[in-house]
């Protein structure tokens, strides 16, 4: 479980980034955190593995305040991989940069080299185990910055932008990934903008505005609540627009996406033949 | 009028086992606003790497066939020379600027150009104009927004006055609202200025409105090409591209058998489709 208490936070000499959140995000669960560019989204994550500790208020992890832990401490239970894949790679070929934190870990040879070729497999990127990071593409980048995060097992799972730059086959690959994540009793917390993903896997959504929680509802309700969405910065998703369109015939604008749709569609013309 | 031009164009970069792209030819003329799609690695920032002689001037490899844009073939120039005929933006703009202000960021190309400080400051203001950050002209990138600085970032490509603008996932890192602000701003410098803009992208949700043409491109070969609605159909899907989710929804509804006169790429086009259904 991660819990803020009133958490504040200001970078040294500037104005307070995150004005006072109160969350509980319980172990299994999936939560998107949404708002607009500079609302504090990666700021508040920060605090969740001890990176940035509270200016005001406290951070838990598992009942475990992070002043009293380490940064290497908390990683163990909350692996956070960052927006930018540039930020975290560093090895000569794929293998090697998964393998690291596992070496760091002190786990045996044998462990390491079954648990790499699995997460491999799971990522879509054995062809370039043997390759150098830096010669794949920004998108097959950032599935090895996530595969050297999941190596490791964490509890908690933070993925900063994780659609960035990623095709539609392999956003459906992340989607089926986090809720095989969430079976298996992991939380996953990713920030996002990418509206048309979050309509399609239907998380919890805190919406962050300017260091605030101006919403924390499924995203089927927030997602339809325009004037929030606005304040924010936010879209509906595109299903969401079309319903909101039609909602003189009767169909629902929670439904914002395509099988929802097409499901109110149907209901809806057969009722009136 | 022919604006870029590939005949059969392959690119290995040094040390790589196969080509990124593989004989490509392509004809766009000027004005047009062309969509680049396609499964990650499939060769998009490859092609745009090309275009404005990044390749082969600057990233080594095994290049033949031949590229023409605005005339001068890409080989026989400099990314230099090129500069000012192919602009190219990237997805995060803290990578494309560094000055102290956005008024400096923007004037860097046009002085390097060896412009009159007459000339470069008329240029600087209509792209800043152009671009609607007038007003923040004195402020520096780090203090704008995320959708401020891919305005300047454009404004900065706008102010070397290119015929080509090549965009590289432009609003990938913006919030939804900025994002689309941008396609606005590309779009109106594409129909005012009749620039022609190559817009790489993944999302055609937010972008089939604006592009008169889609390329598809899969294992480092184009596949696809003609307007949205022609291209997204069955075989876009098998590839895997995420055709807009009307489209889908469409697809699905003329599987249960609802009469589909036309596919709609935009929320509009599928709006009025479904009225007319269920005023009948």
């Amino acid at each position: 479980m991660i819990e803020t208490e009133e958490l504040r936070f200001a970078y040294p000499s500037s104005p307070e980034v995150l004005l006072g959140i109160d969350l509980t995000i319980n172990d299994g669960e999936f939560v998107a955190i949404m708002g607009e560019n500079g609302a504090g989204k990666t700021t508040l994550v920060k605090t969740f593995n001890g990176l940035l500790m509270p200016t005001v208020g406290k951070v838990k992890v598992d009942g475990l305040d992070t002043r009293e832990a380490s940064v290497a401490r908390l990683s163990r239970d909350v692996g956070l991989v960052f927006q930018n894949p540039d930020h975290q790679l560093f090895s000569e070929t794929v293998k090697e940069e998964l393998a690291f934190s596992l070496r760091n870990f002190g786990y045996d040879e044998e462990t390491i080299q079954r648990r790499v070729t699995s997460i491999l497999e799971t990522l879509d990127l054995s062809r370039y185990a043997e390759s150098s990071p830096f010669i794949l593409s920004g998108g097959e980048r950032k599935r090895v910055a996530l595969a050297a995060v999941l190596v490791w097992n964490p509890k908690h799972i933070i993925l900063d932008e994780p659609t960035i730059g990623q095709d539609y086959q392999q956003k459906d690959r992340l989607r089926n990934f986090i809720v095989q994540l969430n079976t298996q009793g992991k939380t996953v917390i990713i920030i996002t903008h990418d509206v048309e993903f979050v309509a399609e896997c239907k998380p919890r959504i805190v919406l962050l505005s300017r260091g605030k929680v101006i919403g924390d509802r499924p995203a089927e309700e927030l997602l339809s609540d325009e004037p929030l969405l606005d304040k924010a910065s936010l879209t509906r998703p595109q299903i969401g627009a079309l319903m909101h369109e039609l909602r003189e015939f009767g169909l629902p604008e929670s439904a914002i996406d395509v099988y929802s749709a097409q499901q109110a569609i149907l209901h809806s013309l057969g009722r009136r033949k | 009028m022919s604006i870029i031009r590939a005949d059969h164009l392959i690119f290995t970069y040094m040390g790589a086992p196969r080509p990124s792209i593989q004989n490509i030819s392509l004809d766009i003329s000027a004005g047009e606003f062309v969509v680049l799609t396609g499964p990650s690695g499939c060769g998009k920032t490859t092609i745009c790497r090309c275009l404005n002689g990044l390749i082969p001037n600057f990233y080594s490899g095994d290049f033949s066939g031949e590229l023409i844009v605005d005339g001068m073939n890409v080989k026989d120039h400099t990314t230099a020379e090129l500069a000012s005929h192919v602009g190219l933006v990237f997805q995060n703009p803290e990578n494309q600027l560094f000055s102290l202000s956005i008024e400096r960021d923007v004037a860097f190309g046009p002085e390097n150009l060896g412009l009159s400080r007459e000339e470069t400051r008329k240029r600087v203001d209509w792209a800043l104009g152009v671009t609607g950050i007038i007003d923040l002209k004195d402020k520096p990138p780090y203090e704008l927004s995320g959708g401020q600085q891919q305005r300047a970032a454009i404004a900065a490509v706008l102010a070397m006055q290119p015929k080509v603008i090549v965009l590289d996932e432009p609003t990938s890192f913006l919030d939804p609202k900025s994002a689309l602000e941008i396609l606005e701003v590309i779009s109106s410098i594409n129909k005012r200025l009749r620039i022609t803009i190559i817009l790489v992208e993944h999302r055609l949700d937010i972008v089939s409105r604006h592009a008169n043409r889609v390329i598809v491109m899969n294992e480092s070969r184009i596949v696809l090409d003609g307007r949205p609605g022609e291209v997204y159909g069955e075989e876009a899907r098998l590839i895997g591209i995420g055709l807009p989710r009307v489209t889908t929804l469409f697809q699905l509804l003329q599987k249960e058998g609802l009469r589909i006169s036309q596919m709609p790429t935009t929320v509009d086009e599928a709006a009025n489709q479904l009225r007319s259904m269920f005023t009948q």
